[in-house]
């Protein structure tokens, strides 16, 4: 147990740039662009006086009625997710390619020669290498996206107080900030589950390549799938070619990215209607995580990858510099 | 107590239709530094990372009663080995390195490891991609040295090493590390750099073990003898295993000749283990 918390800790250590400090540069770039748009907007308002539909933004609070108000929190909800979102968006890219070089770079730098001169099994190293992409590093990035969502709020918590609202009552009141933040503490072990395949693959040609493995990684199922449209294949199964491209070569390929569940489960952005923003925010709930735990093509997925990640384990015991 | 630490029966290992190993016997007894040399390509690092359970490999392999096919988990927590120099990952820093190997080896010492350090230029926050080659290598033999393992294996540590790194590196192995109770093999090409410091040779020719003796053995059955003038036909008479020319002097080198027969044929001392190995490494290349 001590080796696994000190292999986590080594593969923190190697990849801190990717696991800390990409999700904070992504949420900080999003928030400084914010702020200036923020600035810009208050100087342009400045200069034609401050109204919103007539009304001077102190009124608004009172004038306002239960379903403004309601549509109010959904929208900041919807705002505060978008802002999180964007360190997810580091987090997937961050991933992706962390997975691709977790047994591959120890070959190519010959380091994998030092690793393998401690006691420390390929199950262990293996283990701690799929935990670090599916848990360690969303972990982190749901951290910093709790942090950016909020940060996110401040800033139009200041813009009232600027005009001498009180954002308890138009920010604070109306949204639900900690809602938000457990839906994306909840979504991260669904996040891992979901991210399984495309971790077990990409993990699974790192320790394989012996050279190019981004390539292999995406030519392997994309060449699949062009054979597969080509010969008509999946006629033999009572389904078409799209099946393949959704069901095998997508999910071996995206699933590391942040709530491509969402789009997966509902076949699509097409079937979801969207209104307003309630529509939208209850599509990105705790619901949906929930829905996608519910759906066995998640669990047939993880078991797809965690058979991957066996198979990388097993790869790596005879696995030296050469 | 006396079993041997490595016991190899018919190793054999194939690359590409080649053998680089093939069917390999020897072993390598407790407590001794054994030097496996051998020309570039004659299996050497084969050996080793067949050892290491690194490779698989056919035939018998016995490493400290293990066989490392299947029991490489178990074996590496009493084997150490510092394959080359540059295998430390680049991002690692001294402090990182000593807390991760602490964490991981039950019997690493962070104590000795530090008063090693302590004697180099080497800081905790220093990271070995900041590190000349030498220093790479000091850093990495302070972290071996501090793991009581039973056997140490070394490939060429000291490849690309100016000579006092080099110097250095053997100095502290023998006077901090080895005890009887350890065994360390060592194959590398600067022979005259660790022949005073081997107890065994083992030449490995062709995936063959050529020679194997201990230094000792190597004193009474190897004789070189400066051959005096006009005596040259007698000298070949014997059978020299080679011979060559000094200052216009011939040397001859035998193998089991009795010492006594051969004071008369000139002056007679014991071959350096450079020369051996030149002399039966003849006809590698051709």
């Amino acid at each position: 147990m001590s080796t696994i918390k000190m292999l986590l800790q080594r593969e923190f250590w190697e990849n801190k740039g990717g696991f800390l400090w990409a999700p904070i540069g992504a949420g900080s770039a999003f928030l400084a662009l914010s702020f200036m748009g923020a600035i810009a907007g208050e100087v342009l308002g400045r200069k034609s006086g401050v109204f919103v539909n007539g009304v001077n933004i102190s009124g608004i609070a009172e004038k306002a009625g239960d379903q403004e108000i309601q549509q109010l929190g959904a929208g900041l909800d919807l705002a505060m997710l978008m802002a999180a979102g964007w360190p997810m968006i580091a987090l997937g890219f961050v991933v992706f390619f962390y997975c691709l070089s977790s047994l591959y770079d120890e070959r190519k730098d010959r380091s994998v020669l030092f690793w393998k001169s401690l006691p420390i099994s390929d199950t262990a190293t293996v283990i701690s290498k799929a935990l670090s992409a599916t848990l360690v590093a969303p972990l982190i990035s749901g951290g910093v996206a709790i942090l950016v969502g909020f940060a996110f709020l401040l800033i139009p918590s200041f813009w009232l107080v600027l005009h001498g609202a009180n954002p308890w009552t138009l920010v604070f009141g109306p949204a639900s900030p900690t809602q938000v933040a457990g839906t994306i503490l909840l979504g991260i072990p669904v996040y891992a589950l979901w991210a399984l395949p495309t971790v077990g693959w990409l993990m699974l040609i790192s320790v394989w390549a012996k050279s190019k493995p981004f390539l292999w990684a995406v030519l392997i199922p994309v060449f699949a799938g062009i054979f597969v449209s080509w010969f008509d294949i999946m006629m033999a199964f009572d389904l078409d070619s799209t099946w393949f491209w959704k069901n095998i070569v997508a999910r071996t390929l995206t699933s590391v990215f942040p709530s491509t569940d969402l789009i997966f489960l509902h076949d699509g952005f097409d079937r979801i209607e969207i209104n307003g923003p309630e529509d939208l925010r209850s599509l990105l709930s705790w619901q949906s995580s929930l829905n996608t735990l519910a759906s066995l093509h998640t669990w047939i997925g993880a078991t797809a990858g965690l058979a991957m990640i066996a198979l990388a384990t097993r790869l790596r015991r005879w696995r030296d510099d050469n | 107590m006396n079993a041997p630490v490595i016991s190899a029966r018919g190793l054999r290992k194939r690359y590409k239709g080649q053998d680089a190993l093939a069917g390999t016997d020897f072993d390598i007894p407790r407590g001794r530094i054994v030097g496996l040399i051998g020309p570039n390509g004659a299996g050497k690092t084969t050996a080793l990372k067949a050892m290491l359970g690194l490779i698989p490999f056919e035939g018998q392999l016995s490493v400290l009663g293990l066989d490392p096919r299947t029991q490489r988990d178990a074996l590496m927590r009493d084997v150490c080995f510092i394959a080359d120099v540059a295998v430390l990952p680049r991002w690692i820093s001294v402090g990182q390195a000593i807390d991760f190997v602490e964490g991981v080896h039950p019997k690493f010492d962070r104590r000795k490891c530090q008063a090693y350090l302590a004697k180099t230029k080497l800081t905790p926050k220093m990271k070995v991609k900041q590190m000349s080659k030498g220093m790479i290598v000091q850093m990495h033999l302070a972290l071996v040295m501090s793991i009581d393992a039973k056997l140490l294996v070394l490939d060429e540590p000291t490849l690309g090493l100016d000579i006092i790194y080099r110097k250095q590196f053997y100095q502290d192995l023998l006077e901090q590390y080895f005890d009887e109770e350890k065994t360390i093999l060592i194959t590398t090409h600067q022979v005259e750099e660790v022949e005073h410091i081997l107890s065994d040779l083992l030449f490995i020719r062709d995936g063959r073990i050529s020679l194997a003796a201990s230094m000792e053995d190597v004193g009474e059955r190897f004789s070189e003898v400066m051959v005096a003038p006009g005596l040259i036909e007698q000298a070949r008479a014997l059978k020299p295993l080679d011979e060559r020319q000094v200052f216009g002097k011939f040397v001859c080198l035998f193998d089991g000749v009795p010492r006594a027969q051969l004071q008369e044929l000139g002056e007679v001392r014991t071959p350096g283990v450079a020369d051996l190995f030149v002399a039966t490494m003849k006809g590698t290349y051709q």
